[in-house]
Formats: C-alpha cells, structure tokens, sequence
C-alpha cells in the first residue's frame, strides 16, 4: 500500500497489472477499512486485525503472495467483478442477492445483528408503534442495511452511513437513537456487555431471516475463479482442523464466532 | 389516477431495479434536494445583502470581520466546512441538553447551516461587486436630489446592484445545486444520497448515477431559464437599441 | 504544541496526494479546454456540436456524481472495452480505474468544460489585425499560434485560469467520498478515530487557504509577465 506516492500510483495504474495477476501466484484482497476488530488501520499507516491475521495465514497455507486493498464498502463488489482484486476478506456475509455476483467460500465465521442504545434509554424493538419517529444507523448496502430497510422502512428514520465508524461516533454523540450492528463490531466499539456502559443491546440477537443474514461471512471471488477458492477453501479447512484459527480468534475474541459445521461440509 | 399508475407498474415490470420503491427514493431525495438549496439560497441571500454593505464599510471592525468570513468560507471546501459543522456541533458543552439540540440532531439543519454560510460567502462577494461598479452618474443623480445614504442605497445603489449582480447569482444558483450533492455524506437521502443507495442495493452504477444525473441536468436546465427569462426582464434596459 | 495523536505524517501525504491531484486535474483540464475552445470555434459544424454538447452536459450536472459515475461504472466501461481489444487483436492489457485516475480524469473533464469557455473568450479578445500581421510575415498556422495568439490569449485568460483553478482546489476534497486519501479523508478519519473533529478539519481549512494565497500571489506574478507591453494602455 503505496497510498503516499500517487505519480508512481498514476503511471503503475495504466501500465502495469495485466488482467491474470494471480499466474505468478499473487492476489490482491480487498477489506474495507475500518471494522474493529476485524481491520483497523493504525496511526503509522499498517492495517491489523483479525481478518488481517486470518487472510495473511490463509494466503501462507496456500502458498500465496497476497497484498491488502483498502476499498470502501460501497464498491466492494463492483471493484471484484471489475477486476481491481481478486477476492475480499470483508466480513461479507453470504446472501443470495450477492450470491448472484460473485462466488463465496466456505462461511467461516457467523456473527449475529443486535440493536443498540444508550443505557439511559427505555426503547422496547419489538413495539412498533412506539419505534415511530426514531433514528437508526446501519452501514450503506450491508446486510443490516437491508434489514432495516425490510423491517422498518415505515417507522424508524433509517441513516446511511459509508462506514460503520460514523455510525457508532453518531450514536456515542447522541445524534441516533439506535444503531443496528454486528456484534462483534459493536462489543468492541461500544463494550455493551460490560454494566459500566452507557450503551445497551435491546431485544434479542438477530440472524434471521436467512435470506437477509445468510449462513455467515466468507471469502468472495470473481464467479470464474473457482481455483482460487478451492484454495482457500483448502486452507480453511486447514486451519479449522489444527486449531489455529481457535488460537487467532481467542486473540481477538472472548468468545466463539466460529463456524465448525460449514467447514466439516 | 389509477390508471396512469397500472402503466407505470406495467412498463417496470421488466426491470429489477426501477422499481416503485427506487422511483420513491428518488422523488423524495428530489424533494430534499430542492428543499435544501432553496432554503440556503434564501437564507444565504437575506444573509449577503447587509454582509456586501458592510464590506464596503468606512469602519475597519465592520469591514474586517466580513472579509474574513468571506475569505475563510470561500477559500476552503464545502466539504471541509460541511464536517466541520456536523462533527463539530455535538461537541458545544452541553448541546445534546437544549431545545438546540432537537433540530441540530437531524443531519438537515448541520448541512443547511453550512450550505447557507457557504453561499453567503459568495453571494456577498458577488454583490459587492456589484455595488462597486454602480456608475457614478447614478450615484451623483441621486445625491443632487438630496437622497440621504440609506434612501439611495434603498432606491438606486441596490436595485442597480441586482441587476448586474443576477448573471453571476444565476451561476452561484447552479453551483449551490451541484455542490448539495454533498449532503449524502453527512446520511441525508437527497437525490445523489438515494443514487448510492440503489447503486448500494443493486451493484448497478450506470443505472443508478446515470439517472440521477439526468435529473440533476433538467433541473440546472429549468435553473438557466429561469435566470435568461428574468435577465430579458430585468436587464432589457442594457441592451443596444437596435438588438 | 497540537497533539496529531500519530496522524501527522499521514496527513502530509494526504495533502501531497491533494496537490498532485489538483495539478495533474489542471493539467488535463487546460489541454481539454484548449481542445475544445478550438472545436467551438471551428468553422466545422460537427465539432463545434460536439464541444457544445460536451461543455452543456459536463456543467449540468454535480462533480460528485460524475466522479461517482467514472469510479464505480468508469472501470466496467474500461473493461468492455479491454475485453475487446483482447479477443480482436490479442492485446491483453488492464487499465486501473483507481480512486486517484477516477479523481484526476473526473476533475480535468469537469474544469477542461469551464476552461473551454474561458479559452475561447479570451482567443477571441486577441485582435485579429495581430494576427494578420504575423501572416503577413510569412509565420506558419502553428509560429501564429506560438508567438502570437498563445501568448496575448493568455493574458486574457489569466484572471479566468486563476479563478478556475481556486474553485478546482477545492473540488479535489470530493475524491475523499470515492475513498481516496486526500487529505480532508485522512483528516475525516482521524477526527472519527480520535473524536476531535476540530483539530484535524481546521489544520485542513488552513492548508487550503495557504495553498489559495500562495496561488494568488503566483497568479499575480504571471499576469505580470503577461501584460509586459500593455502597461498604461489599459
């Protein structure tokens, strides 16, 4: 990630990259940036995270020289089916609209959706009539994004933000009543699960319906890559059968997301 | 009423992505987006006039402060200040307490702030452009009639003013439009806010911008014909007598 | 001393790739807008269509939407038409539409519009007796163009130029919406990261304006130059 030399970037970018990058084994991954605990990009520049840990194991497994993408989530896919990377490593999860574009691995993770406030607020999700009126946050085109917009489109003012980031700083701000997150995300960046929060899941964790939250997240590639993700694929497996992933996911977690029966598949 | 909408079902049958609910998200980002402009180009306006006369103040501590908000607001993005004043609101001590707060919550009023105060900046500096090349004749006429300061400013400084000032303000008008789109980045569903969202939904960029673009350019087209047909009006006087 | 909280260096680079960008995106847009200020002006009925056409379109809609279009649909098109080449003449090259070309091609198409009007304005401001006059010397089509249309034109086009390129400046902080770190993006990020919006956003705020003044002096200096021989006349 050469981001500080765009002249070299300019002239790179119309010469160099034929369309078969991955014949010399490389691949580019795209992630979108930040997604604590999953990516997050420090002061100094370097981008660390779970999914960093788990993609950079992953590409050692299957003998691949990968680089890292930043990409907006609003362009991920497009950005795939145009050939800008090879695969994503984004915490996508698999539905059915995007299995149409792109071709995913096994799930190898699954979280579920909750809603959150503020402590000192009394909102009660599964009465509608009384959601009237207020505002929720979720992240543009993402699973809970759809969601929401399914579900609430009539009663919640529903905001749209480009990165989870300024969802969660606008709900600390007080500027959103609720803001529907994964949960990982959440844990980390609002800590509700400990009493000393100001913040609060309400109602219960959500995943279905299945085709809004599908089976979990997974690796994405071009629809004509299959060889690339039976690699991965491979190295899953791999990883799952050995404990290493237990091992990356105890670093970041304290507890369990992963997703041993869709790998066993 | 009916029946014109059965057509229209009839005729997005075929299309996944123009759908009766895609056209709503654009006709209500339509409404936001004209909404939005044409508040702070009013308020903007109100704001401007009062603002060019003062910049051509005899008074330092009047003319001083103006040309530094002009500077500042013209010199740097909308973009800048936009985040500025949306970011920057919730952290006023104790904002979050006030009546303030139940307006300046909603994204709308953040960006109107900033869209108004930006387009102030420029309109004063527009009109005191204006003002500065009003000829001296009229200037003279009006002081040999015994006019005091405020009536000739009132009945010939700034009616003279306006109408040379309206080209420019014409394009001021069009470029407020174009730099509104903006506002999607602070979560209000305008126009461009309600392209990302289909773009988001669908993976479809040339159906969802193209098509907003068509609407951004009927209405800068209704905007420039607005302003010919009031610059025929208003300016017929300037014109050589034989065209 | 203001506490960056580690972000200092990155924002210098962000305000490098904002410089470059608007330089490049300058570059593009008078080579543009010289292109299409000479197509207005053809006597050729098709090229003149073509400029107007391009000039109308380009200013009626938002830059933001425009650099949204070529960024996200920019790089399907491109592949279209790689993808041709590739099966007609086996020529296997892939074009990257990154953020920064997205920004650079959008910027320059936008401002070459404007510039085009301003370029032609200020061509026809050159006296036609001048250029006459180099004929009548025997200079060639492109020695008129040189040493005398070029040069009296700019002089015409200098307070224009320079005004586009204030208004250009301060469209390149829309390519920190594509994704780009500019440094408003960087700035935006580190506000969000640290939750002082202020700090950041008006170290932004005063860079533009360093960058608007010391462009303004420049500016100044070139009209300068240009207007060596015109002194009292004016």
């Amino acid at each position: 990630m050469k981001k500080h030399l765009a002249f070299t970037f300019l002239s790179a970018a119309i010469i160099a990259g034929t369309a078969h990058a991955r014949d010399d084994g490389s691949v580019r991954i795209a992630i979108d940036v930040p997604y604590e605990p999953f990516v997050v990009r420090a002061p100094d520049g370097e981008l660390e995270g779970f999914e960093i840990d788990l993609g950079n194991e992953l590409c050692h497994r299957a003998d691949l020289e990968c680089t890292w993408v930043e990409q907006g989530w609003d362009g991920i896919i497009p950005g795939l089916l145009a050939r800008k990377y090879d695969a994503i490593i984004s915490s996508m999860g698999v539905t059915p609209e995007r299995e149409r574009q792109v071709l995913f691995s096994i799930p190898y993770y699954n979280t579920p959706s909750v809603w959150i406030t503020r402590r000192d607020r009394d909102i009660d999700i599964d009465d509608r009539d009384s959601l009237e009126g207020l505002s929720v946050g979720v992240q543009r085109g993402t699973i809970r994004d759809d969601y929401v917009t399914q579900q609430y489109r009539d009663v919640l003012d529903i905001r749209r933000y480009s990165s989870s980031q300024e969802v969660a700083n606008d709900l600390m701000t007080g500027r959103l009543d609720l803001s529907f997150e994964d949960y990982p995300l959440a844990d980390e960046t609002f800590d509700f699960t400990s009493d000393d929060s100001e913040f609060k899941q309400i109602g219960d964790s959500i995943k279905e319906p299945t085709s809004i939250f599908g089976k979990g997240a997974a690796i994405a590639f071009h629809k004509r890559d299959g060889e690339l993700a039976e690699k991965f694929n491979e190295a899953l497996r791999e990883v799952y059968a050995d404990g290493t992933f237990d091992e990356l996911m105890h670093e970041y977690f304290d507890y369990d997301l992963s997703l041993p029966i869709a790998i066993e598949q | 009423m009916e029946s014109l909408m059965n057509w229209l079902q009839a005729q997005l049958a075929d299309n996944s992505i123009f759908t009766l609910q895609t056209l709503s998200y654009y006709g209500d980002g339509l409404v936001t987006t004209v909404q939005l402009v044409f508040l702070s180009l009013i308020i903007g306006l109100v704001l401007a006039v009062p603002l060019a006369i003062g910049r051509g103040s005899k008074h330092a501590w009047i003319r001083l402060p103006i040309f530094f908000y002009c500077y500042v607001f013209r010199g740097t993005p909308l973009l800048v200040q936009l985040y500025l004043i949306y970011y920057g609101v919730v952290f006023v001590e104790g904002i979050q307490d006030t009546w303030l707060w139940v307006i300046l919550e909603k994204p709308f009023v953040p960006a109107l702030i900033a869209f108004t105060l930006n387009t102030g900046a420029y309109t004063t500096e527009i009109f005191r452009g204006a003002i500065k090349s009003t000829p001296k004749g009229e200037i003279e006429a009006a002081r040999a009639y015994g006019m005091s300061r405020a009536l000739m400013l009132r009945r010939i400084v700034l009616p003279s003013a306006f109408r040379r000032a309206l080209p420019a303000y014409g394009n001021e008008v069009i470029f407020m439009l174009h730099a509104s789109a903006i506002a999607s980045v602070v979560t209000i569903m305008d126009l461009t806010g309600a392209a990302r969202f289909v773009y988001a939904r669908f993976y479809a960029p040339f159906d969802a911008f193209l098509f907003v673009a068509a609407i951004y350019l009927c209405l800068t087209f209704t905007i420039i014909y607005f302003f010919r047909h009031l610059e025929k009006r208003l300016l017929a006087h300037l014109k050589p007598a034989s065209g | 001393m203001i506490d960056l909280h580690g972000y200092g260096p990155r924002l210098a680079e962000g305000a490098l790739v904002t410089v470059e960008l608007a330089v490049l995106s300058l570059i593009l847009a008078i080579v543009l807008g010289l292109a299409t200020a000479s197509a207005k002006m053809s006597r050729n009925w098709l090229l003149h269509r073509l400029g107007t056409l391009y000039t109308t379109l380009i200013r009626g809609v938002p830059d933001l939407v425009l650099m949204m279009l070529l960024f996200f649909g920019g790089q399907i098109g491109v592949n279209m038409f790689t993808d041709w080449l590739y099966t007609q003449f086996d020529i296997d090259i892939f074009i990257n539409i990154n953020e920064f070309v997205a920004g650079v091609v959008t910027i320059g198409l936008i401002f070459g519009a404007y510039m085009g009007e301003t370029f032609r304005g200020a061509f026809l401001a050159v006296d036609n007796g001048q250029i006459e006059a180099g004929r009548a010397y025997g200079m060639s089509h492109w020695l008129v163009f040189r040493r005398i249309r070029f040069p009296q034109m700019m002089r015409h086009a200098l307070p224009g130029l320079s005004n586009n390129w204030m208004v250009l400046l301060k469209t390149t902080a829309l390519v920190s919406v594509i994704g780009l770190s500019d440094m408003v993006r960087v700035a935006a990020e580190a506000s969000k990261a640290t939750r002082e919006p202020f700090t950041f956003m008006i170290i932004v705020a005063i860079v533009y304006l360093l960058i608007a003044s010391v462009s303004e002096w420049g500016f100044a200096r070139l009209q300068k130059r240009y207007d060596i021989g015109y002194g009292e006349a004016d």
